[in-house]
């Protein structure tokens, strides 16, 4: 590990699926304390991009590097990757049935606890721990006992998201489209989790369609994601630019 | 060009699937064996080698005269080549000179067998608080702590034992509940059965340890036809515990056996079984044909019987362990997991019938299907005209794993009356990719993800059997099926 390099440095990345290549030629250079936006209209590439770097099976890296603080992920399984402290906000978090959260939450704490040779907490201890995350995305312990997002409404999905988000603490956070769907309130809640959450040692990627997300956090850096690779990088005026004028002008 | 981490997910699968059979091992021993067929001469040397009473062998030739006029089942979600029934050897027993007095006298061979599969028969190691009748093949080994039960009037003893020791009980009960042309495979059973479990628990009586029976095939051309029976007489209980496995071969075995349970008046029998037979390899070669009839009468006021089943291994499941619910405000239960991989086959489920009034049952299935098999759920609820006020509650699950497995549920109620309250739930989920990769994501190892998964599917079912036991199943399942996600 390289204490000087960038958190996230990718370079030449190409990826497909089924022999669809999505990313071509993708790069992006992430450094800590910073909050990067990508943008993009549908199929561009944004979903595949958060996918491939918490390692989803189902994608090939046909070229190029991701170097995590100076090392290269791309051998490494899911669950490595995780513990090094990458994290996926899914966009579509999967119901998982007969699993309570709260076993969930803390099998995921706890593996995080023994990769960094930290004492394993046990129930008790862990319900002190979680109970103050729930706070912060104003979640009650109720929903502890329910089985992971089995019939939470889409916000509440969202927010478990972002609750798991600050339990593992990650030092790369991706939020592929966790504003979609939720209504002001709930946008408000989890925006105020999140720049609680960050820290000039962290980085945030946000993936979203809609400026209104970037009302509410400050990004560092807008990008704009166009078949597969990155076509303009700017400040936060490029999302107030790309809410007026779409796209279509970038190409 | 590097695929991302989906070589190592895979190769871990491979490994875990591989996983051998455990109690895949054979015992080398001498065998007195009647020569494979069956015929009526079979039949009466099978009873002449037991010594058995007179009434038996007319019973056996009855089942056998029945049998010959009956057709295999087809009912059945099933497939499977035709059964050479003239291919089995139906008696096959460790050569013994005599009844043996002692475990001293028992084949060292075998006490390490039953060793080896984790059943320990010597007594001085009372580990658990269980006694175990050992059944080998197609004869009984051992039973510990006879004496023991004997204090409390308990019998617990092989059933060729009892036939010789308890006729009276034996021509009274036998065939009671199961009777002699049900069904095929218990008219098969009824003619060549050879060995099996026999428990009575008196009046009042709360039996003092947890009984058991383990079976286990060893042999690769003989069939195992056993007969369980268990009486709790008024005011008694039991706890019952079946436990098999069999070597692993190429060829299949057919199993087919016969338990009756019987509870009088405020009596209660729980019967769990966790079936580990060897299940085929992963190209569905080889394995044990499992055609079981379990049916348990509650003949008196109060009673209740409780099935708990964890049905992993065989080939071929087809099992129905059902009750009838005849005493007033009796009480039937059936809970089960069914969990087929690779190429196995099950149809199973229960029948609760109900003619007395008031009376309940309740049914929990969970059916778990990986790799190519199939899991059937077939299940009957049938409340008469005279069963008033009966209730019962029903619940199916199954779990799929993988693309290509098939889950089915055939629930069928037949109500008779206005005053009966039914519920059935039923649901369908699947363990695919993306749960996995979503546990993965956040740090949580396959292992931990598919047992976590496995054992919250399974939980209301595993909490219903005996603690040795729950442990055990939760094992058993994460074992057969870590890796066969993805």
């Amino acid at each position: 590990m390289n204490l000087n390099s960038p958190l996230l440095e990718i370079k030449d990345l190409q990826v497909s699926i089924n022999e669809n290549e999505i990313l071509k030629k993708l790069n992006l250079t992430i450094n800590k304390g910073e909050i990067h936006a990508i943008m993009g209209p549908n199929g561009s590439g944004k979903s595949t991009f958060s996918k491939v770097l918490a390692g989803h099976p189902a994608y090939s890296v046909l070229n190029g590097e991701i170097l995590f603080k100076g090392s290269s992920i791309l051998p490494l399984d899911p669950e490595e990757r995780s513990h090094l402290g990458i994290f996926l906000a899914f966009q579509y978090p999967i119901e998982i049935p007969g699993v309570s959260n709260e076993d969930f939450l803390r099998l995921a704490y706890n593996a995080k606890q023994k990769f960094s040779n930290k004492l394993e907490v046990d129930p008790i201890e862990f319900l002190g721990i979680i109970n103050k995350t729930l706070e912060l995305v104003n979640m009650s312990p109720l929903f502890l006992s329910r089985n992971v997002n089995e019939g939470f409404s889409g916000g509440e999905k969202k927010r478990n998201e972002i609750l798991q988000m600050i339990l593992l603490d990650s030092e790369l956070s991706i939020l592929d489209e966790t504003d979609s769907g939720l209504d002001i309130d709930a946008l408000k809640i989890i925006s105020t989790g999140i720049n609680k959450f960050m820290t000039p040692d962290k980085a945030i990627v946000l993936i979203t369609h809609y400026q209104r997300l970037l009302d509410y956090i400050n990004p560092t850096y807008v990008h704009v994601m166009q078949n597969g690779k990155i076509v303009k990088t700017g400040s936060s005026d490029l999302a107030k630019e790309l809410e007026n004028k779409g796209y279509e002008w970038l190409t | 060009m590097i695929n991302q981490s989906n070589k190592v997910l895979n190769t871990n699968i491979t490994k875990l699937v591989n996983k051998p059979y455990q109690y895949g091992f054979s015992t080398k021993i001498e065998k007195d064996i009647i020569e494979k067929g069956l015929n009526e001469e079979t039949i009466k040397l099978i009873s002449k080698k037991k010594i058995e009473p007179d009434f038996l062998l007319k019973f056996r030739l009855k089942a056998y005269k029945k049998w010959k006029k009956m057709q295999e089942p087809t009912w059945a979600y099933l497939k499977f080549p035709q059964i050479n029934y003239q291919d089995i050897i139906y008696y096959s027993a460790p050569k013994v000179q005599k009844k043996l007095k002692t475990l001293d006298e028992v084949d060292p061979e075998l006490l390490e067998t039953f060793e080896k599969l984790g059943i320990s028969l010597t007594e001085q190691k009372r580990l658990t608080n269980v006694a175990v009748d050992a059944v080998f093949d197609s004869v009984s080994i051992a039973t510990t702590f006879q004496d023991e039960l004997n204090e409390f009037g308990v019998i617990f003893s092989s059933i060729s034992e009892a036939i010789h020791d308890y006729p009276e009980l034996i021509e009274k009960y036998l065939g009671s509940v199961v009777p002699i042309g049900d069904n095929y495979f218990s008219a098969l059973n009824s003619a060549v059965f050879t060995d099996g479990s026999f428990c009575y628990i008196p009046k009042n009586v709360i039996c003092p340890l947890d009984l058991s029976t383990y079976f286990r095939i060893n042999d690769s051309k003989s069939g195992q036809f056993e007969r369980t029976l268990i009486i709790s007489e008024k005011n008694s209980k039991v706890n019952y515990l079946e436990g098999c496995t069999a070597p692993q071969y190429d060829t299949n075995q057919l199993h087919a056996a016969i338990v009756e349970l019987i509870t009088l008046e405020n009596a209660s029998i729980k019967y769990s079984t966790v079936q580990n037979w060897y299940s085929g390899n992963e190209f569905g070669v080889g394995g044990i044909y499992n055609f079981v009839t379990k049916r348990g009468l509650c003949a008196g006021k109060n009673s209740k019987i409780s099935w708990t089943q964890v049905e992993t291994g065989s080939s071929i499941t087809w099992k129905y362990p059902s009750c009838l619910l005849i005493g007033e405000a009796s009480q039937g239960e059936f809970y089960s997991v069914a969990l087929t991989n690779n190429y196995q086959q099950a149809d199973t489920g229960t029948k609760m019938i109900h003619l007395g009034k008031n009376t309940r049952s309740r049914v929990i299935s969970k059916g778990i299907s990986a790799g190519h098999s199939k899991n059937t759920y077939r299940g009957l609820i049938n409340i008469n005209n005279k069963a008033l006020g009966a209730r019962n509650y029903s619940q199916c699950d199954s779990l799929l794993i993988g693309n290509l497995s098939n889950a089915n549920t055939f629930p069928f109620i037949s109500v008779q009356n206005s005053t009966t309250k039914i519920e059935h739930e039923a649901s369908t989920s699947k363990i695919g990719e993306e749960q996995i990769f979503y546990f993965l994501q956040r740090g949580i190892c396959l292992e931990k993800a598919v047992e976590l998964m496995i054992s919250g599917f399974c939980r209301e079912v595993f909490t219903e059997l005996p603690l040795e036991f729950a442990a055990e199943a939760d094992r058993l399942l994460t074992l057969k099926l870590e890796g066969s996600v993805g």
